[in-house]
């Protein structure tokens, strides 16, 4: 097995490693990050018949394939070429943390948190090393890890299979199942009905309850507040936190900083395809404690900031 | 569900009704002259005036459409289909002696084409993009690309003529007497039509199959039980067969058509005598009362085709069966 230590000696709280500053709350349990991810790289193969100047893929392409068709009338050339969505991204997150990252829509969250599950289509290219509680994972490595280690709240509420009772679908153990509903304000009445019977909101806190099941280490969570009241949103923000706090780790994925600044411990703010600064949510006091120049921009969208702006969202 | 049967029941009396009056039309504007069609050219050039005057009221042809589709409709509600002038007996008499036929060819060749082709679609929609995926699709797109009355004709040169393990044609033994026909006779009679028949349909069948189970493979639900720990064929296995269940449904029951349409075909080729070959009669000799028999009985089936799986549909799905009528 490739591990991967990390002493815990080496460096302060203050102090930044592996390119990210860190909470009071972040830890290295058994010297190590509960999820790492370094240099990930997603893609696309696409077809294209124009003749490519550059090679988009920055020199870890998947192989390029050239392939020549003879038309009727013309010669083209196919190229099969590499669109990367999301490009040399590294993260952590620590045991006993919130990590919020923070991005855009279309910026590639939701491709991010496939790849950590090893869940892609067949055109689609992955690369890069994810480390699971020290541990170098693969495709199957990680499909053995979700639903058991790793849960998942998916950010469309299509996620349930239509034709089958919420109750069955959730599984588990009845009683913890109830438990779960009493606090989502879910009725036992919900456990038999159909996904069509559901509204918005009740189906992503059918989907919370379903990630809280079980019992993971790791909840990745795709924009799980939507459609949610305030009340049922903090509620589900609680018990993140008081899962992160029993020595787990949340990978809140949201496009709302403001959210992400309340609840998270740290945030890695995702842009063109890679996390342009992963900090601690203490440094969003002033715009000087943070290095990039999008988080900057982000900070001084803030609404207590009077939304100014500088340079493009 | 009173006020169901009762849409079904006017549904299908307008059906009927539609279906008799487009029949008698296509036959008014027919250019074949029937009589002239069911004489034969010698015989009707040595005929007197008078015979001829004969045959053409015993073949309606100078009374105006209209007043034969009255004439014909009125004996139909009395329950009196007519007669086959081209059998010489009463339609309703035909149509018994020929649906047994029909009904088993098509009955034969649609559980066979339903069940190879389900199994087919499934299979190279969960696989997809892999070996065995490819090697469905490209014998489905042969299939469906290959003229029934061709692969009917190669099938009874190989497997009557050479092989000789089939009978050339027929639903029973030429010349055996009716009280001696066996069950395996007509089995052996009925296996090449049949067989010619669902090969048609599994293509057709899979095809759609394939395309419906690579929407529910790629569906949000499947990813997130897939996230939930189960692997592909699990996810698929619990989650897609349920959601398969009624898009399969409707394709079943949409490919009886089909299959009647292509028994119109094999029967033909096969000289198996059903309602498809009698309705090629039929229309060729301008025989009205049969043809508007077996479009009737035709149209009736899908009908009962169409209305089964409606009423599958709201056994199996709960957003229809929770919201009350919807057929
Ligand atoms: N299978 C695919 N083939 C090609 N492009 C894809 C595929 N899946 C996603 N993309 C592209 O990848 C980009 C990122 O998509 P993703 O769903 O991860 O965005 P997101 O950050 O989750 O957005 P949102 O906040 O709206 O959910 C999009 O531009 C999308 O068009
Ligand atoms: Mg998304």
């Amino acid at each position: 097995m490739d591990t991967q230590q990390h002493l815990s000696s080496v460096h302060t709280h203050e102090e930044a490693h592996h390119g990210h500053t860190h909470a009071s709350v972040s830890h290295h349990a058994g010297g190590h990050h509960l999820l790492q991810v370094e240099n990930l790289c997603v893609g696309f193969q696409m077809y294209e018949t124009l003749p490519q100047q550059s090679s988009p893929a920055k020199g870890i392409a998947c192989k390029e394939k050239q392939t020549k068709r003879f038309g009727f009338f013309s010669r083209t050339t196919t190229r099969q070429t590499m669109q990367w969505v999301i490009d040399h991204l590294s993260l952590s997150v620590h045991t006993g943390e919130i990590l919020a990252v923070v991005g855009a829509s279309g910026s590639g969250k939701t491709l991010l948190a496939d790849a950590i599950m090893g869940l892609y289509d067949t055109n689609t290219c992955v690369e890069g090393v994810i480390y699971y509680d020290g541990v170098k994972q693969d495709a199957s490595s990680l499909t053995a890890l979700r639903g058991s280690e790793i849960a998942f709240v998916p950010q469309s509420v299509k996620s349930l299979d239509p034709l089958m009772k919420i109750g069955k679908q959730i599984g588990g153990d009845p009683a913890r199942r109830a438990e779960l509903f009493e606090r989502y304000s879910l009725s036992t009445d919900v456990e038999g009905l159909y996904p069509f019977e559901l509204s918005g909101g009740m189906a992503r806190r059918v989907l919370l309850c379903t990630a809280l099941m079980g019992n993971p280490r790791l909840i990745i969570a795709d924009e799980p507040t939507p459609g949610l009241d305030l009340e049922l949103a903090v509620q589900a923000m609680k018990d993140f936190r008081t899962f992160a706090d029993e020595g787990k780790g949340v990978l809140l994925i949201t496009h709302d900083i403001e959210l992400a600044l309340r609840v998270a411990d740290r945030v890695a703010v995702f842009k063109d395809g890679t996390v342009v600064e992963e900090t601690a949510v203490a440094n969003f006091a002033a715009p000087h404690l943070l290095n990039h120049p999008f988080s900057r921009a982000l900070w001084h969208a803030l609404p207590e900031h009077d939304f100014s702006f500088e340079g493009e969202l | 569900m009173a006020s169901l049967v009762a849409r079904n029941i006017v549904k299908f009396i307008v059906l009927m009704f539609a279906v008799s009056v487009v029949t008698f039309v296509l036959v008014g504007i027919s250019p074949i002259d029937p009589v002239q069609a069911n004489v034969g050219q010698s015989a009707y050039a040595s005929m007197s005036e008078d015979q001829r005057a004969d045959l053409a009221r015993y073949w309606g042809t100078g009374t105006p459409l209209f007043e034969r589709y009255i004439n014909w409709a009125s004996a139909f509600i009395q329950g009196d289909m007519g007669t086959s002038l081209r059998f010489n007996a009463p339609v309703s008499e035909v149509l018994v002696n020929r649906s047994f036929n029909t009904l088993a060819l098509m009955a034969l060749a649609w559980v066979l084409s339903g069940i190879f082709g389900l199994a087919m679609g499934i299979v190279a929609g969960i696989k997809q993009g892999t070996l065995i995926d490819r090697i469905i699709k490209g014998y489905c797109f042969v299939l469906a690309s290959t003229p029934t009355f061709w692969l009917a004709l190669i099938v009874l040169m190989v497997f009557a003529v050479w092989l000789g393990w089939f009978p050339i044609g027929f639903s029973a033994p030429i010349g055996k007497s009716a009280a001696d026909i066996t069950i395996f006779d007509l089995l052996h009679h009925i296996i090449l039509p049949a067989l010619t028949l669902s090969v048609v349909g599994v293509a057709n069948v899979a095809l759609h199959t394939r395309e419906k189970t690579i929407d529910i493979m790629e569906s949000d639900y499947i990813r997130f039980a897939q996230a939930r720990g189960m692997s592909r064929l699990q996810a698929a296995r619990k989650h897609g067969l349920r959601n398969l269940a009624l898009p399969a449904i409707s394709l079943q029951f949409a490919s009886i058509s089909e299959i009647f349409g292509g028994s119109v075909l094999v029967e033909q080729v096969f000289s198996y005598p059903g309602l498809g070959q009698a309705a090629v009669n039929a229309g060729v000799g301008s025989d009205v009362a049969l043809l508007v028999g077996i479009t009737l009985v035709s149209a009736a089936i899908v009908f009962g085709g169409n209305l089964i799986a409606n009423i599958l549909y709201r056994v199996i799905d709960p957003r229809i069966k929770r919201r009350g009528d919807a057929l």
